[in-house]
């Protein structure tokens, strides 16, 4: 018999055999430690896990989990994934993929897993580069960076992966420093308990191709005045004091501090994640003082399987084939004799 | 109301005919498809051998009577067996000038036409570009012209009738043209009668209407002095069963529901329209009722690759396209042989290269589905060869892709796609077993590349399997465990073995057969939609006495069947015929050493033709 209470796990269960080969320092090992330290807490069983990864650095996640996984083809985890889910919608799935796996290769099917809502977990390594073919430029590289295929800088604007994904209609975006283990950890398991798609960018410094790309945010010292982690039903208020915060002023958001002009703890903005109005996610998104991290959208929507699942039940409760010999012995037949 | 029966009082003396190919030609409203159908479903519930190809314009709503906007249906009906939809037509049925223009030089000289003259208006004779009427500048001389006050005659026909709105009555102008066929070929109209009942149930107006307007043309055919004679064909000698019309496509769609229900997989389709692949498409995404999981996808990669995840997951997988969007798979179908998972890519081929003559067929997509992939990797490749044995090739590339582990391209074309013939219905328990590879618990020492012995195929542990995790992918893999792996001799164990398994499928197909002779002076081959135009054609030369020429068909291109040199070295020569420039030809002189291997090549868009493949083989064997 098939045992129902899901075995209490730790991290180690979810580590594979296989030695773990990215460069030391690499934000992805935080990444991978995350992911196993959540999976614990995520109340599924290990034979329901998959991993699905394109190709790049990042995308070499999937071996060292030691889940079901496939390390495919660049830029098509999406759809596999998709596949995967659409099979079998009881399995936890989730995508790896990098910044260039995602919006350059992989653009198409980057913006529509995103507009069908399918309930699998999407993790970004977001470093602003290409770092397995070696240090090009990718879809998020600054215009001026310079880059193995960028000697005289960057021309190319980048995307804001929150902005396409908010565009593409995802209902679940966040964004965290690559260098916060606790709250990744914790936003892997929101992930999970979201039904539909959720995508998680990760600022991931590559210590070898782009080091320091985010350190302006994601600086131990300077982080907290930096960034805003936002919480769904709480004041936008950030700064080591705590002291400073969000308010819109017309059609634009403000940095104000609080205790200044007036301003008081309740003239903050609250967070609401769940808007379905997508518009201030967008304005959070392109924020870049403070840099917005936390869980900025998240709006609960049916999921395409739920809408296959109702209308397979529809079709079957109304149909009058239930062996495909009904079919086929149906309509305009005639012997021979 | 008037009665429906018709009364054959005046029975005339039936000339009897082997066969006979019709044509019906219109503007795209004038229900060409409709007409052609319904005459091909009557005949074959008459007992005929029925083969029938539909010609649709490529613009969805092409101005009316234009010459581009013409719509055709070709019907050959015999009391022999059929197989193409026949060259030349007996008759032509014409609805308008345009009709007439594009499609007079393929009537038989002596044969005849039917037009409605009413359409042959100074503005419909501008619109087909026509100078001068036809009908009256003597330039159908050569033909037996039978002109009829179609549109008048169903105007009078409905004028009793109440609620009928001009374009109903014009629209149902084709049921006078059936009518006078159904005379001219001694059917009963009946059978048509009791359509329009099925399909009009809630719209009474309209089956009276069109009962009408049919029985009219009947009716006026048997009294018109202009129809001198009447013909019959009578039935044909078929196996003893249940029979349907079934088109390339549907056959191939059933194959595989057939296939998922015998291996007790789920279906999944990934797939992304393209013409003239789309039908497969429109008709899997019907059967939910059978838990169907048919997903269109963004593009031709998400639909294989979403199929490779659902493959992944445990799914019967497949994926349907058409030159174009197989070259989109390319890369994918690599990580498909690469992880050894079970998965089905039909592609019907059409007119390439690029976007080539998307509506027309070609086999020119061999040597894609061959080689079209980076490194060294073989997949099974199969082909079938008439609209009904689609569903046989589908089922039995589902059958082999989930026994031996490993992508399976299919090719039909647009000939047999589109076409449509009669099909002995089969039942799935009639079908051959379906096993598969999956392992469903953990064992000691269980290896994902763990594999049959005799098949060499890999196991299959899906998720959701507890104590069988593991890792897939593209970058090559140890032997055993299934990690990766960079060892050089690795690599080349793993590139042969993935080969062997590929030829061990020789042992698990049926070997090449001949038909018509076995030895002697010219072997003709063809593979895939060709076989109904090579097959009439050899057929024709052997009840004319070149008892020498054999004919042999491929389906299995990859592997070859075993004795596939066997076969070929009994005859002096050998001639591959293909409509590309010489592709399995290359691919035969690749793997034997054969003298004489000779090809004939047609890249037209167009099936091969009787006449031009007789004169051909009668000069090889003079
Ligand atoms: C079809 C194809 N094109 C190009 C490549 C080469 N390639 C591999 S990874 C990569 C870029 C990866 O960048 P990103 O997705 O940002 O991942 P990272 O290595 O930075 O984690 C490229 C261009 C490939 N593997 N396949
Ligand atoms: S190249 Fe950059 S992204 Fe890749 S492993 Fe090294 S540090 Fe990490
Ligand atoms: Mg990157």
């Amino acid at each position: 018999m098939e045992t129902t209470v899901v075995k209490k796990y730790t991290f180690k269960d979810f580590a594979s055999n296989q030695e773990v080969r990215w460069c030391p320092g690499c934000d992805d090992y935080v990444i991978l430690r995350s992911m196993q330290k959540a999976l614990p807490e995520m109340g599924v069983k290990k034979e329901d896990v998959v991993f699905i990864s394109g190709i790049g650095c990042s995308s070499r996640f999937p071996y060292y989990m030691d889940t079901y996984g496939m390390h495919s083809i660049h830029g098509r985890a999406p759809a596999i994934a998709s596949g995967v889910k659409l099979a079998n919608p009881d399995l936890s799935v989730w995508v790896i993929t990098g910044d260039g796996d995602s919006m350059a290769i992989g653009g198409n099917h980057f913006i529509h897993v995103l507009r069908r809502n399918i309930n699998l977990n999407i993790i970004l390594f977001n470093n602003e580069i290409y770092g397995l073919t070696k240090g090009q430029f990718s879809p998020t590289s600054l215009v001026g960076q310079k880059t193995k295929s960028s000697p005289y800088g960057n021309t190319q604007p980048p995307f804001q992966p929150g902005e396409l994904a908010i565009g593409a209609r995802a209902r679940f975006f966040a964004r965290i420093g690559g260098n916060t283990p606790k709250e990744m950890t914790q936003m892997f398991i929101d992930a999970e308990t979201f039904n539909g798609t959720s995508l998680i960018e990760v600022l991931q410094n590559c210590v070898i191709f782009n080091d320091g790309c985010f350190s302006q945010y994601t600086d131990k010292n300077i982080r907290e005045d930096k960034q805003l982690f936002v919480e769904h039903g709480k004041p936008m208020i950030f700064g080591k004091n705590r002291d400073k915060g969000l308010v819109l002023n017309g059609l634009k958001i403000e940095v104000v501090t609080i205790g200044e002009n007036g301003i008081m703890e309740a003239d903050i903005l609250l967070h609401n994640a769940k808007e379905e109005d997508p518009t201030l996610h967008q304005m959070l998104v392109r924020l870049e003082y403070p840099l917005v991290t936390g869980i900025i959208r998240r709006f609960d929507d049916v999921t395409l399987e739920e809408r296959e699942d109702a209308l397979t039940k529809e079709v079957k409760s109304n149909s009058k084939f239930t062996k495909t010999d009904d079919l086929f012995f149906s309509g305009e037949i005639y012997e021979v004799k | 109301m008037m009665a429906n029966k018709i009364t054959d009082n005046k029975k005339l003396q039936h000339e009897i005919l082997d066969a006979v190919v019709i044509r019906f030609v219109g503007d795209s409203g004038d229900g060409m498809q409709l007409t052609g159908s319904q005459f091909s479903d009557t005949s074959a519930m008459f007992g005929n051998d029925v083969a029938t190809f539909p010609n649709y314009p490529s613009e969805i709503r092409a101005p009316q009577g234009s010459l581009y906007g013409v719509s055709g249906f070709q019907v050959h009906i015999g009391s022999i067996e059929i197989s193409t939809p026949g060259d030349d037509v007996d008759l032509l049925v014409a609805m308008n000038p345009a009709g007439l223009k594009t499609n007079i030089y393929s009537v038989k000289p002596g044969h005849t036409i039917i037009v409605d003259i009413d359409s042959f208006t100074k503005k419909n004779l501008e619109k087909a570009k026509y100078e001068t009427n036809p009908l009256k500048d003597g330039s159908l001389e050569n033909y037996r012209v039978i002109e009829v006050s179609m549109s008048s005659l169903t105007k009078a026909a409905l004028k009793d009738i109440e609620n009928l709105d001009n374009k109903s009555i014009i629209r149902s102008k084709n049921m006078f043209a059936l009518g006078i066929v159904y005379w001219m070929y001694d059917r009963s109209p009946e059978h048509t009668i009791d359509f329009f009942k099925k399909k009009f149930a809630s719209k009474p107006h309209l089956i009276e209407s069109n009962t009408k307007v049919l029985n009219a043309g009947y009716y006026y055919a048997e009294t018109l002095e202009l129809i001198p004679n009447a013909y019959s064909i009578s039935p044909a000698k078929m196996k003893s069963g249940t029979y349907r019309i079934i088109s390339g496509n549907t056959a191939t769609a059933w194959g595989f529901l057939a296939a998922a229900e015998k291996s007790g997989l789920e279906l999944f389709l990934g797939s992304y329209p393209i013409t003239p692949a789309t039908d497969i498409l429109h008709e899997l995404v019907k059967h939910k009722h059978f838990g169907v999981k048919a997903f269109q996808a963004e593009d031709e990669i998400a639909g294989v690759t979403s199929a490779i995840g659902a493959s992944f997951a445990g799914d019967l997988a497949i994926t349907t396209t058409s030159g174009p969007g197989l070259a989109l798979k390319g890369e994918a179908l690599g990580l498909a042989m690469m992880v050894e998972l079970p998965l089905v890519v039909v592609n019907v081929q059409r007119g390439g290269p690029s976007t080539g003559l998307p509506t027309k067929t070609e086999q020119s997509d061999l040597m894609q589905a061959m080689y079209g992939r980076n490194g060294e990797s073989p997949v099974i490749v199969l082909a079938a060869s008439t609209p009904s044995n689609c569903f046989n090739y589908a089922y039995q590339a589902a059958k082999l892709a989930l026994e031996h582990m490993t992508p399976v391209i299919l090719l039909t074309d647009g000939y047999i796609a589109n076409g449509s013939e009669p099909w002995k219905i089969k039942r799935v328990a009639e079908m051959p077993e379906i096993k598969n590879n999956k392992v469903t618990k953990v064992t000691e020492n269980w290896h994902p590349y763990d594999r049959n012995e005799e098949t060499l195929a890999r196991n299959w542990a899906v998720p959701g399997t507890f104590g069988l995790e593991h890792r897939i992918g593209g970058l090559e893999k140890d032997r055993i465990t299934g990690d990766v792996s960079h060892v050089p001799e690795n690599h080349e164990f793993m590139t042969n073995i993935r080969a062997e398994k590929i030829e061990r499928v020789q042992n698990y197909i049926p070997g090449l057969t001949t038909e018509f002779a076995d030895s002697g002076d010219l072997l003709v081959v063809g593979w895939g939609g060709t076989y109904g135009s090579l097959h009439s054609a050899v057929k024709q030369l052997n009840s004319e006495g070149y008892n020498k020429i054999g004919y042999a068909h491929f389906n299995y291109i990859n592997p070859l069947p075993k004795n596939t040199e066997d076969v070929l070295s009994k005859f002096k020569k050998i001639v591959v015929c293909e409509l590309n420039n010489g592709q399995f030809v290359n691919i035969l002189r690749m793997h034997f050493n054969i003298n004489g291997l000779l090809q004939y090549n047609k890249v037209q868009g167009l099936p091969f033709g009787n006449n031009e493949l007789i004169t051909e083989f009668k000069k090889l064997v003079e």
